[in-house]
């Protein structure tokens, strides 16, 4: 029986060995010979370096090298790559590995130290002796672009980094002309990632045969290879980048490249030893970048009947101390926001700013949580101003399906136009109100007032971007055994490739997916990639693994045609044999056909193109895909403590054609866990100097299994044209609409109480002020 | 994260114990269930010259009935009181307070006396002790001293406790007949430090509070009592009313801490919820207990 594995529960490969402990994680890699790195990194926020004195610290026990600015060559003194230019981002700064002259946020690393353990070289630095100008904090963003605020980049003369706008339709006349406009300002606050495993580098040179292989926790292991090859002035092939196990990237980790992935492997040069470097969590709160601030000021023109005739934003994005990763962020905010509605006229505009704060890439949404909390605060807004059904101000501006492709008239994070390639957005509303059992809502919420409780209902719906070019490729090999071996270099941070790509293979040519071994994110393995972010591995990984699999199918049909003398056409793969057709007993096995492509005597065919079952195929989109969702829960408030908790929790989710539901299953729930908490526990919270007050999970509140309630999936399919597979991207689903969902949720539980949140994170101490500034409107019999 | 250099002494006894904390003196800290004091290492906060790890002195770790007193051996895990039948039938206030300290993974490491002589002013263990009248146990140089809770916690993450000295034993009154107890607290997560918690101890005479207890975390430097409001409950009934001014009375002398997890207004206003929820909640289980028909002795087994 020819099994099809593509869109089965198929349980992952990978779990068996990560589960029973034997992952190969970075910490996990020891050297002969190795020794750890440490650095001394600025307790600061914006200060002058006076004077560094490293002296005792060379002296110090264990203590094998001590680098400061200073003692670097000078081509990695100076500042490290700019990634993703813009032509609106005039002021593209990075910082440099090692700070000589002025340090820009708290976690700066200014030495670093190299010593027989960790522990001996944290000794050390408490001998290093940095004497410190303070400078005055740059840490409130709408301060910061004042005119007379302090300068993050003196030379730039400005704290803006860039001002950028992009405009559809006439967005001045619609406003004019509209029956209603409503204004807004929301406030999302920084967030960190937080992934179990922190970032780390390990890095061992050998002289003798000029080569330097770097072990790194990076999302893009081939961009890592590349950088280095030119700052060290090697061969490519003289550099392997080596991405292993990895616990969880979401998105910080694709960063190329921090400082320690210049520095250990300059180190590990210098001193002819294997170096590792494994950021502690309290360096991670500080040097890994984080994500989130933005304020928006917002507004929402409609007609008489709720239909959308413009949407305005101008928002402030905190781009922290340096801004290598360009203006992905904030531009994606901008492209998420109009999400699945049409909208004929739209202005958004953003400045992003420089401050004296860990600098900001993107993080698992990228800016898309922002525009959705925005559009559909203010569609919720339209609603109860004009008295109307949440969910039908939905519907009434929805695009439809037979509007595909829709361009959204914007230019994507690609470079691209944004143009959604299909969907069905009404269908994935209905869906979610059914679920949820919307119709019936009037009937429970009396229900729970009746009862003294108060609860609310929450609908968001998001357009998430994802599978963005410009390619990924794979090489795919049948070895002799019989087994196939599938590279790319794409990396895998706990996204299932190994099971998702195994299954992909195992359809093209007839084996299981547990005779397929992937291996990802190896720069000798394979060297071509970009890398893993922005949804897209799946899409373009994946049908760059369906090309080859498909030529590699084509090339043992013909080669099992010989051997079998039949006609290619004739054969089938199954089971990991070759047979005729309807013939069982006329069959060979993979390894034997594998083993006739490499032959010792005679010669191969030209048709063949070369020795071996094996191709390597590339994919190229044109552009990104677009999945989307809809997510519906019920919260109960507990309206004298501020206390919120998930009683329902729906998701109705399209991401085209879908490769494993466990998998995409397991990514969204643990994106809603994210966003959960994005939404009421995670804040990074800094004071007016800039120093940031959580450094530690006690401070910065990760939600826990206790916090997630139970998540009910629905999956609505609908394929993308743009690739062979019909797939769409999904990593970022879950976590992209949880903010504007609590919101609606709360505005619905707390409309006695006159409650519209407009921020985000929340807490119980805010929630309670909100309920107390509107507590004199509470009609009696309402609420606890 | 890696802590500075110290030397690490693990000694057999209490006596020994005894011996290195006279040596060393303030340069001493005290190894139990280690999950404050080794972040605090692993942070460089604390510097000491010398770990005492008291871990094998298998002796401090017992739980234990004498008269009208649970005794609990200092080095007793968490996770062995919240397992215990004993603790659940005798203090039952301390078994409902237990399963809110962490995580199952801390409370398996974490102990009874380590919780109390860390003294962090949101735990929940000082609170029990506060509400139940307990007492301390420390041993030094010139002997033993057992130490009443209000002497015992003297300030934010201080205690009685001398340089030389060590805590041995918790002392846990039973709660008095016809009683009955709640430990609420609001935390961020569950598992947290609590932002407020309360312990409520109610007897009950005839349909009245014959007296009241209560016991505030998280408000203060230290757990606090609530004397307005316990001399205001004595001899009422429990009516919705009194309850909420016993919340009132209890929370208007508290001046909370505000930090990056909720105002001082917030653990105020909270404070007087959780003294209403936590009344109600052990006048409940006090008339449970009656009507059951369990008179005290029966239930201290």
């Amino acid at each position: 029986m020819a099994t099809r594995w593509f869109g089965e529960r198929v349980p992952r490969n990978e779990d068996a060995r990560l589960l029973t402990g034997r992952g190969l994680f970075l910490d996990d890699i020891r050297r002969p010979g190795m020794v750890h790195a440490a650095f001394w990194r600025s307790p600061l926020a914006h200060a002058r370096i006076r004077r560094i004195d490293v002296e005792a610290a060379r002296t110090s026990p264990g203590v094998l090298a001590v680098f400061t600015a200073a003692d670097l060559p000078a081509a990695i003194r100076g500042p490290l790559p700019r990634l993703i230019p813009h032509p609106a981002l005039v002021h593209h700064k990075t910082q440099v590995a090692l700070a000589g002259e002025k340090v820009r946020h708290v976690g700066e690393p200014v030495v670093m130290v190299v010593a027989q353990t960790r522990y001996l070289a944290e000794d050390a630095l408490e001998r290093v002796t940095v004497e410190l100008e303070p400078l005055p904090p740059v840490v409130d963003l709408e301060a910061a672009v004042r005119p007379d605020a302090p300068l993050v980049h003196e030379d730039a003369g400005t704290n803006v980094a860039a001002h950028y706008t992009q405009r559809v339709g006439d967005v001045e006349a619609a406003f004019a002309r509209a029956a209603h406009v409503f204004r807004e300002r929301f406030v999302f606050d920084r967030g960190a990632s937080s992934p179990m495993e922190t970032r780390g580098v390990l890095a061992e040179w050998d002289a003798a045969a000029r080569q330097l292989t770097v072990w790194d926790t990076t999302q893009a292991p081939i961009r890592i290879r590349d950088f280095l090859s030119r700052l060290f002035a090697l061969p490519l092939h003289h550099i392997r980048v080596v991405a292993p196990d990895i616990g969880g990237g979401f998105g910080p980790k694709i960063m190329m490249c921090y400082p320690e992935e210049v520095l250990v492997p300059h180190a590990a040069m210098v001193l002819g030893r294997p170096v590792k470097w494994v950021e502690d969590r309290r360096e991670h709160f500080t040097a890994t970048n984080h994500e989130r601030l933005q304020v928006h000021d917002a507004e929402i023109a409609v007609d008489g009947e709720g239909r959308i005739l413009g949407v305005r934003t101008v928002f402030l994005h905190d781009a922290g101390a340096y801004c290598a990763y360009g203006l992905i962020v904030p531009i994606v905010a901008s492209c998420t926001l109009p999400g699945p509605y049409r909208i004929p006229n739209y202005h958004a505009e953003f400045r992003a700013v420089f401050t004296t704060k860990t600098q900001t890439s993107p993080y698992r949404g990228a800016g898309r949580p922002h525009g959705v909390f925005v559009m559909e605060r203010l569609i919720e807004r339209v609603a109860r101003e004009l008295g109307l059904d949440r969910a039908e101000v939905r519907r009434r501006n929805f695009i439809q399906p037979h509007e595909f492709p829709y361009d959204v008239g914007l230019i994507y994070q690609d470079n691209a136009r944004l143009v959604y390639d299909s969907g069905n957005y009404p269908e994935v509303l209905e869906r979610a109100l059914r679920a949820i059992d919307y119709d019936g809502w009037p009937a429970r919420r009396a229900a729970y007032r009746r009862a003294g409780r108060v609860v609310g209902l929450g609908l968001a719906c998001y357009v998430e971007g994802g599978g963005i070019g410009p390619y990924e490729g794979c090489r795919i090999t049948v070895e002799p055994s019989g087994k196939v071996f599938v590279a790319t270099s794409v990396g895998t941070q706990g996204q299932g490739h190994y099971t998702a790509f195994a299954q992909i293979v195992a359809d093209a040519l007839g084996v299981r997916p547990e005779d397929v071994t992937v291996t990802t994110g190896d720069s000798g393995a394979f060297g071509w990639g970009t890398g893993t972010f922005a949804s897209r591995a799946a899409v373009v990984a994946g049908n760059a693994v369906a090309l080859a699999a498909q030529a590699v199918r084509e090339k043992t049909l013909q080669v099992a045609a010989t051997l079998l003398e039949a006609r290619a056409d004739d054969l089938e793969l199954r089971d990991g044999r070759v047979q005729v057709r309807g013939v069982p007993g006329r069959a060979v096995p993979l390894g034997e056909v594998a083993v006739a492509a490499n032959p010792l005597r005679g010669t191969i065919p030209a048709s063949w193109e070369g020795p071996g079952l094996e191709a390597t195929r590339y994919f190229a989109p044109p552009r990104g895909t677009f999945a989307a969702g809809c997510h519906a829960a019920e919260v109960e408030v507990d309206v004298e403590t501020g206390m919120v908790r998930f009683l329902r929790y729906v998701v109705v989710h399209d991401c085209g054609r879908v490769i494993n539901p466990l998998i995409l299953e397991g990514q969204i729930r643990g994106g809603i866990a994210q966003g959960i908490g994005n939404a009421f526990y995670e804040r990074l919270v800094y004071d007016e100097e800039g120093q940031l007050l959580t450094q530690t999970f006690m401070d910065y509140l990760l939600p826990t299994v206790a916090e997630v309630p139970r998540i009910e999936i629905e999956h609505l399919e609908t394929p993308s044209p743009l690739n062979p597979l019909g797939v769409k991207g999904a990593g970022e689903a879950g976590t992209i609409p949880v903010p504007a969902l609590l919101a609606s949720a709360l505005d619905d539980a707390l409309q006695a109480w006159g409650v519209r949140i407009t921020e985000m994170p929340l807490s119980p101490t805010r929630l309670r002020e909100l309920i107390a500034a509107g507590a004199g409107r509470t009609p009696a019999g309402v609420g606890a | 994260m890696k802590p500075p250099p110290f030397r690490y002494a693990a000694p057999r006894s209490v006596a020994e114990a005894l011996a290195l904390l006279a040596e060393y003196g303030p340069e001493a800290k005290v190894l139990a269930g280690g999950q404050s004091l080794v972040p605090l290492l692993n942070m460089r906060l604390v510097r000491p010259e010398v770990i005492v790890d008291i871990n094998p002195i298998g002796r401090l770790a017992y739980i234990r009935r004498r008269g009208d007193r649970l005794l609990v051996g200092a080095l007793t895990r968490q996770r062995d009181v919240e397992a215990s039948a004993l603790v659940a039938r005798a203090v039952p206030l301390l078994a409902e307070a237990i399963r809110l300290v962490g995580h199952p993974q801390i409370r398996n490491r974490g102990t009874v006396g380590g919780s109390i002589a860390h003294a962090d002013p949101a735990a929940e263990l000082p609170a029990v002790l506060a509400a139940l009248d307990g007492e301390v146990v420390v041993v030094g140089p010139a002997g033993t001293r057992v130490i009443g809770w209000e002497h015992f916690f003297t300030g934010y993450l201080t205690t009685a406790v001398g340089p030389d000295e060590l805590v041995t034993e918790v002392r846990f009154p039973l709660p008095p007949p016809r009683s009955g107890s709640a430990f609420l607290e609001v935390a961020r997560r569950h598992g947290d430090f609590a932002l407020v918690g309360v312990a409520a101890l109610v007897q009950r005479e005839d349909g009245r509070i014959a007296a009241a207890r209560l016991a505030f975390t998280g408000v203060g430097p230290g757990p606090l009592r609530a004397p307005e409001a316990e001399a205001f409950l004595a001899g009422r009934e429990p009516t919705p009313e009194v309850l909420a001014e016993a919340g009132r009375l209890a929370a208007a002398p508290l001046e909370p801490p505000d930090d990056i997890h909720a105002t001082s207004t917030y653990r105020k206003e909270v404070a007087a919820v959780l003294v209403r929820r936590a009344l109600a909640a052990a006048w409940d289980r006090a008339a449970a207990r009656r009507r059951a028909g369990r008179r005290p002795r029966d239930a201290d087994g």
